[in-house]
């Protein structure tokens, strides 16, 4: 198990297109994929879910990736947080 | 068991017909969910009925979708889809699937269930944006929800059902008679509302307007639908059934009297030749128009094909349609209105504007969409190589509109001339009257094109400005108006200045209230839906041409709604005795 912490980069904040990306982009991992905030636990394969997490700009989210791909999904997802989900 | 004490309610009559029926209430606005437990073996079509709502919530939100890019722009539309993305959320449908196969939980309360946990967490923050997206996530469950609810509706149907709802949308009624339902009866609606016109040609009996029939009906109660005087009585007494009956047999008998003149001409006592034709939605319903005795189809709405079908019907699809029409109308002629949708025709737009009635409807979406204008003429174009074809413009309300319809019209010819397509080259194109500027500017309109066509439900409601499907006010919905009618002599005298032909294809065409004062105005062709046309037909060989014209040169003097309509029901009464007027 791999756990991150990211911050959110962009200024819309985790808004429905960038929403769309993450799961998009996890989707394509073996591994659960689980994003905490403020004592909330959301699967991050789960649009709705994710859409729920109400992430603004310069809020920090813990990840965990559990599974046999684990460390590419890690790399692969923290990167996309890195990057601001390409709208900087 | 104490016989229930009998409730009579009255609303508005829509489509004739009286009908003994057992009672199916229908709860269309916001679902309600009840937590019903399901037995081991109803797993399997309860996740069958959740696949079928999620796949077409997704086709109707792809429609929406499409549409709202087009017209409001690709910003608007991402909230759609964002809807779109949680029907495709695998974890979402995951634990609904759960709840549905270990708790045993009916599909509708899984889902209700399962989405409305993340929206209380979306309602709950202190983020406007958020909030927003709870209304969404809302919006998305009720679609699926009413998606399923919808279909095990109709699965349960029995048949001689009455169906029992606070409103019907066009796709309901359509939906619902392929069960065979026997009636109609809702609380809400007006007569020319667009479902009560569905239920009239597709001859299903129904009572609009009825304010609170869904509360005063249980489901299997026994019910019977007067669909000529607006009653609607909940268990009814030996008497009452034995009354109705009577009444059922009467109006029997009249209708075999009016299959006699079938063949006949409608041609007044002294001579007068006038055009009485149909309006239909359905290819399937062209066969009235011989059935009728009429002289073709006035108003041939092409809706019904793009309501029915999830996108954009294809040109061939089109064609295979308007053909089929042509062809069961042959030898006589078929005026087709290019697609007249907006307004209340939208199906299931959540794309909604704030006036659709002066919004985004009629000519004004085709000229948007050149591609479904022109596949729409080139289909419209080629059935005409089969038999006559007129095509008619909705909602037109200036020269500009015109010109710019009749360019498409060539573009469309030259396509199909480039292919060796076969079609009719002298192809009459006309305007629908509807707009009160095309009213006023109908002898400039005339010299443009080839024929005109009253449309009297939205001239009416424009000319008065009344909404007909407002309940409230739609009392002010009045056909008599004398502005309506003065607005409706200055079309017939200026077309015919023009020396071009005028028909109504509005509701007006076919009141036998109005007739007298129409054929005495000088309208030519009176489109109507068809089962009306025989009683019409009846009249028009009763009266003479130049008694109605001496009525018509009456009413114009008169100062309002009432004093007309009864002296036209007098003039009517005492020259054609035998109509049975409710």
């Amino acid at each position: 198990m791999i756990d991150k912490v990211v911050t959110i980069m962009n200024r819309a904040g985790l808004h429905t297109r960038p929403a769309a990306a993450l799961v998009k982009l996890a989707a394509q991992f073996q591994s659960e994929f689980f994003i905490y905030k403020d004592g909330f636990e959301i699967n991050g394969k789960s649009i709705i879910g994710v859409m729920t997490l109400a992430a603004e700009q310069g809020s920090t989210l813990q990840l965990k990736f559990d599974g046999s791909d684990e460390a590419q999904a890690a790399q692969a997802i923290v990167g996309l947080f890195d990057r601001g989900f390409d709208e900087m | 068991m104490e016989p229930q004490k009998e409730i009579v309610l009255h609303g508005i009559p829509a489509s004739p017909g009286i009908v003994f029926g057992k009672a199916y209430v229908f709860a269309k606005q916001a679902p309600r969910v009840e937590e019903k437990s399901i037995i081991e073996n109803e797993v399997a079509l309860e996740l069958e009925r959740l696949q079928h709502a999620v796949d077409r919530s997704e086709k109707e939100l792809q429609k929406v979708l499409q549409l709202t890019e087009q017209k409001i722009g690709s910003q608007k539309a991402k909230i759609f889809e964002a809807q779109i993305m949680i029907l495709a959320d695998a974890v979402l449908f995951g634990s609904i699937r759960k709840r549905i196969q270990k708790d045993l939980k009916c599909a509708e309360f899984a889902v209700h269930r399962e989405i409305s946990k993340y929206q209380q967490l979306m309602m709950n923050s202190s983020d406007e944006y958020m909030r927003e997206r709870a209304h969404d996530v809302e919006d998305v469950k009720n679609r699926i929800i009413r998606n399923i609810q919808q279909e095990k509706l109709i699965s349960r149907f029995e048949p001689n059902s009455i169906v029992i709802s606070e409103i019907l949308t066009p796709a309901d009624t359509v939906l619902f008679s392929r069960n065979e339902v026997l009636a109609y009866a809702t609380d809400m609606g007006g007569v020319t509302s667009h479902a009560a016109l569905l239920s009239r040609s597709l001859n299903i009996p129904s009572v609009v307007g009825l304010k609170e029939i869904t509360k005063q009906a249980q489901i299997g109660d026994a019910i019977i639908v007067d669909g000529y005087t607006g009653n609607v009585i909940i268990h009814p007494s030996a008497e009452t059934i034995e009354r109705c009956s009577e009444r059922k047999k009467e109006h029997e008998l009249f209708d075999a009297q009016l299959k006699e003149i079938r063949e006949f001409t409608a041609q007044t006592t002294d001579g007068k030749i006038v055009y009485l034709s149909c309006n239909i939605e359905f290819s399937e319903e062209a066969g009235n128009v011989h059935a009728q005795g009429s002289s073709g189809v006035g108003l041939y709405r092409t809706e019904g094909l793009f309501l029915r079908t999830e996108n954009y019907p294809s040109e061939e699809e089109q064609y295979t349609e308007y053909r089929a029409v042509v062809e069961k109308s042959h030898p006589h002629k078929v005026i087709m209105r290019t697609l007249d949708i907006g307004g209340d025709k939208v199906v299931s737009s959540s794309a909604s504007e704030e006036n659709p009635f002066l919004g985004w409807r009629g000519i004004r979406v085709l000229l948007d969409m050149p591609e479904v204008f022109l596949t729409q003429l080139r289909a419209m174009l080629r059935a005409s190589a089969h038999g006559e074809v007129w095509i008619m413009l909705p909602m037109i309300s200036g020269i500009k509109e015109i010109r710019q319809s009749k360019e498409f019209l060539e573009k469309a010819k030259k396509e199909l001339r480039d292919k060796n397509i076969p079609f009719d080259e002298n192809i009459k194109i006309g305007a629908m009257i509807e707009v009160p500027s095309a009213a006023i500017l109908a002898g400039e309109i005339a010299q443009e094109v080839d024929f005109l066509s009253i449309g009297t439900n939205d001239l009416i409601q424009y000319l008065l400005a009344v909404d007909r499907g407002n309940e409230v006010v739609s009392s002010l919905y009045q056909e008599f108006h004398p502005a309506v009618i003065k607005t409706i002599q200055n079309i017939i005298n200026e077309a015919h200045r023009a020396g071009k032909p005028v028909s109504m294809c509005g509701e007006m065409a076919g009141d036998p209230v109005a007739l007298l004062l129409l054929l005495g105005l000088g309208l030519d062709e009176f489109s109507m839906t068809p089962h009306v046309l025989p009683e019409i037909k009846k009249i028009i060989r009763s009266v003479s041409f130049a008694e109605a014209e001496e009525i018509a040169r009456h009413v114009l003097d008169m100062k309002t709604e009432d004093d007309i309509k009864d002296f036209l029901r007098v003039n009517l009464q005492s020259m054609v005795p035998e109509l049975l007027m409710e």
